[in-house]
């Protein structure tokens, strides 16, 4: 077993564009391997996904048919995640020296069409209105807020930081700041969540390079130690989108899971970590994420977020660049752009939205359904 | 519309679908399935191959509001087979009602969608009017209500 490094990233900005998803997952592969000062000709291995935009392996035959071994990786809105975790292992075993990963994705507007037969549901579950992310997001905090005291105008102010952060994001989408009154007093999309409490799906592309020390070396890179990396899947009573029904035993998340075990591999707790990128699919997500991950305990949320802990500056800044509240969510490349953001971070090149004081680590969670979450821990070299 | 549909009559509709309910002396009861070898219950009760697995029990009338929400802009169509379309939608809430050491079950909440709605809250069971706006007829299919 050896260190893995992240020697370069690159991103395709998030948003809507008129370049395929491909286009956008090439976008990203290019501007990955020109931060990493290498050739796609010198990549022993590609994993890479999206869930609406065809198979990653398609750019192939456009940035080189280098006969190299290239995965096509499916996991639902882990997609991104687990083909860093592949990559991870491939250079982690010594079976290769230098590898990329990439994600991209190009969804249609609004919420995602569900299809019961594809998730295994009666379709009598989807007839009467009940198969809707949207709901079970509205549905998990809610009853989160009423067991640990959450506020309205605590989800407002999540919303209100992403804004701040993306508008100091080139890659983010919503590029403007969004005042607390705008966001407190727009439709309410599923109580207690507003529209623009919730990211929407969208478009973009995001790569990184890993390789081993000494690879990393021999180009001359900087490289970013990646400290530990998994993917977990949800346990007996987890509360999951699209449940027709519950265990009355309930039990912990998937979150829980990977974080617990990625920080077991890299051997600190979450006091330690210095910048966290986690799951803000809507505003409540982030707000149960940080406990999730272990930064708080349930419902000191509220006073954290009310001090500003959480902003650029704060005690521990969460989702820098806006998450996925600012940037959106093209599933493929949405856990990728998590990493990016924090390598970006730690080698201090964030610009306008650069975290003071030098992070030395960084933290990264994507969740989705059905159930999964992916977390890493990074840490400056 | 559907509170012209007297309760004599909503027992007369055909249900959304079989399985999810059945009638004793006109009062609806839900059918869970009983894991044989773990006891858990589930909803609704599994069916094709997987169904050997379980024993259908019926399942408690009445228990506690777990979380809720509303759906307050048109689900897509499909799967969501409702009337009307994006302009004349009329949101409805949605919630888990939690039945004591059975099961919890997410179900449509009867009503006005700004009613009062709060966690912890009794809630029973009731026989609700659906329209299916691509038949242009009504069926029948479960909602939780909270206890008068």
């Amino acid at each position: 077993m050896r260190d893995v490094y992240i020697i370069g990233a690159g991103i395709h900005p998030f948003g809507r564009h008129d370049l395929s998803g491909l286009e956008q997952g090439v976008a990203a592969a290019r501007d990955a391997l020109k931060d990493a000062g290498a050739d796609w000709q010198d990549m022993q291995f590609a994993f890479g996904g999206s869930l609406a935009a065809g198979n990653a392996d398609a750019m192939l035959p456009i940035m080189g048919l280098s006969t190299m071994q290239f995965i096509n990786v499916a996991n639902g809105c882990a997609t991104g995640g687990s083909a860093l975790l592949s990559g991870y292992w491939s250079i982690k075993s010594e079976e290769f020296d230098m590898g990329i990963v990439v994600g991209f994705d190009k969804h249609p507007r609004g919420a995602f069409n569900a299809d019961p037969k594809a998730s295994g549901l009666p379709q009598w579950y989807g007839d009467q209105g009940l198969m809707l992310t949207t709901q079970f997001f509205g549905m998990k905090i809610q009853r989160y807020k009423e067991l640990y005291g959450i506020s309205d105008e605590t989800l407002g102010k999540v919303a209100e930081k992403a804004f701040q952060n993306g508008s100091l994001t080139p890659h983010a989408w919503r590029r403007e700041p969004v005042d607390l009154d705008t966001i407190m007093n727009s439709q309410m999309v599923s109580d207690p969540l507003t529209k623009f409490m919730f990211c929407s799906p969208a478009e973009g592309g995001a790569a990184l390079i890993l390789a081993s020390e000494e690879k990393m070396k021999q180009l001359g890179a900087k490289g970013v130690l990646m400290r530990g990396a998994s993917v977990r899947t949800r346990p007996q009573g987890s509360f999951e989108v699209f449940s027709p029904s519950l265990d009355v035993e309930r039990g912990g998340t998937p979150t829980e899971v990977a974080s617990k075990a990625v920080y077991e591999m890299a051997g600190i707790g979450p006091e330690e970590i210095d910048i966290a990128q986690i799951q803000d699919t809507e505003s409540g997500a982030e707000i149960m994420h940080m406990s999730e991950n272990g930064f708080c305990a349930d419902g000191d949320q509220e006073k954290l977020i009310q001090d500003g802990d959480t902003k650029i500056g704060g005690k521990l800044p969460i989702n820098t660049d806006g998450g996925c509240l600012a940037c959106g969510e093209p599933i493929g490349a949405s856990g990728l752009r998590q990493v990016y953001e924090n390598v970006i971070q730690l080698r201090g090149d964030a610009g306008d939205r650069q975290v003071p004081g030098n992070p030395r680590l960084g933290y990264t969670q994507v969740y989705g359904a059905p159930g999964l979450s992916a977390c890493t821990i990074l840490s400056a070299a | 519309m559907a509170e012209l549909l007297d309760k004599e009559e909503i027992l007369k509709l055909e249900p959304l679908a079989e399985g999810l309910f059945r009638l004793d002396n006109g009062v609806p009861v839900l059918l869970g399935g009983k894991n044989k070898e773990t006891g858990k219950i589930v909803f609704p009760m599994p069916s094709g191959a997987e169904a050997e697995r379980f024993d259908v029990v019926p399942l408690k009338r009445t228990g506690k509001l777990w979380s809720w929400t509303v759906q307050r802009f048109r689900p897509k169509t499909p799967p969501y087979r409702g009337p009307g379309d994006d302009k004349n939608f009329q949101p409805y809430a949605v919630g888990y009602v939690e039945l004591e050491d059975q099961v919890i079950v997410e179900t449509r909440i009867m009503g006005d969608p700004d009613q009062t709605l709060k966690i912890g809250m009794e809630m029973e069971l009731a026989l609700e009017p659906f329209e299916l706006g691509d038949e242009d007829k009504y069926v029948s299919t479960f909602a939780f209500k909270p206890v008068a």
